[in-house]
């Protein structure tokens, strides 16, 4: 179970969450001129990222309002909670810009963080064999 | 809309049946008196309320009703009239029943009247939910049992109304005192949640094993 902290309402259960998928998803330019592949890929193609994704969540049994989060797809880790429309911080250097009225710190609220990030990144550079990420 | 509601046109409002009308008996019998009791509260005046507290309209609407809230749980209001925070530009409005238009309330109106051409919403949410009321030392135990939320006094205070979930029903839990808590589950919920509560309270009827 994740604890989520809303920028509105502080930490709740996962439960009271819904996933909208991958985030900063921008809508064409010019939806007219796409070929069907490339509306296909603007409708359907997501990345699959293994790490730090953004996405976006709604909070709909809170205030019902949608926030992105930068989440680690590998060890659950929550590293920043940013409005919508606001560009995705870098993901090392947990640059959570202002979000309002955000009451406790994105990073105060994720569970089992340190002991799986250690091992997972233990794996990944050591043991796993080349190509083992794809 | 207004007009046709005339405070003359008597309705024989006895006919109504309320969401856990069924459930009366049980919560009557379920009740361990001192210790927990269930109750619904039937037919509260709710209004939906969408409005940006800073804007003009939102100070209009806040004037009618005491106040709107800032931040999350937090309850404004005056007088019967309060306000709940759902989120940052939504709003509960609870009243008692008789500040209904059906029973010749003007609250409503007013806020219509308030908002006037200002961007957002009143609505009548009357019907949406309904009451139920859980009282006595052991009403924290018995929520704690389905809801995820940290009930602890120190924090969740009296005067706080947060939406949660309780058995994953989708609620909105307004501690009004110490020992006293107001859920709002949807109308079609009720029975079901009325029921869970029943269960969470069964034990409490027992004497309490050492």
């Amino acid at each position: 179970m994740l604890l989520i902290s809303c920028p509105n309402c502080g930490s709740r259960d996962e439960t009271e969450f819904h996933y909208g998928g991958q985030a900063h998803v921008a809508y064409p330019e010019n939806p007219n001129e796409l070929n069907d592949r490339e509306w296909a890929e603007f409708l359907f193609y997501r990345d699959n990222t293994k790490g730090a994704f953004a996405e976006r969540w709604l909070h709909s049994t809170g205030c019902r309002q949608w926030f992105n989060m930068l989440r680690d797809t590998v060890t659950y880790e929550i590293q920043a909670i940013y409005p919508m429309g606001a560009p995705r911080p870098d993901a090392a250097g947990r640059t959570t810009p202002d979000t309002g009225t955000a009451s406790t710190a994105a990073d105060s609220t994720t569970t089992g963080s340190a002991a799986p990030s250690t091992s997972a990144t233990s794996i990944s550079s050591t043991t796993a064999p080349e190509g083992a990420t794809k | 809309m207004a007009e046709t509601a005339a405070p003359e046109t008597k309705k024989n409002l006895s006919l109504r049946t309320s969401p856990a009308a069924l459930l009366r008996a049980a919560f009557e019998s379920g009740s361990v008196r001192g210790t927990v009791e269930l109750s619904e509260i039937t037919f509260l005046t709710m209004v939906g309320l969408r409005v940006g507290r800073d804007t003009e309209a939102g100070q209009r609407v806040a004037s009618v009703t005491g106040g709107l809230p800032a931040t999350c749980g937090t309850v404004s209001g005056a007088g019967d009239t309060s306000v709940l925070w759902l989120g940052p530009e939504e709003f509960l409005v609870v009243a008692p029943l008789e500040a209904h238009e059906s029973l010749g309330g003007d609250l409503i109106q007013a806020l219509r009247e308030a908002l006037a051409d200002g961007e957002g919403q009143v609505v009548d949410l009357s019907a949406n939910r309904t009451t139920f009321e859980l009282t006595g030392p052991r009403s924290r135990a018995v929520l704690e049992k389905g809801c995820s939320l940290d009930l602890h006094p120190r924090e969740f205070k009296a005067g706080t109304a947060l939406s949660t979930e309780i058995g994953n029903i989708p609620v909105v839990l307004w501690k009004t005192g110490d020992e006293s808590y107001r859920i709002f589950p949807r109308a079609s919920f009720a029975e079901f949640l009325g029921r869970w509560l029943l269960d969470a309270m069964r034990e409490y009827a027992s004497p309490e094993v050492p």
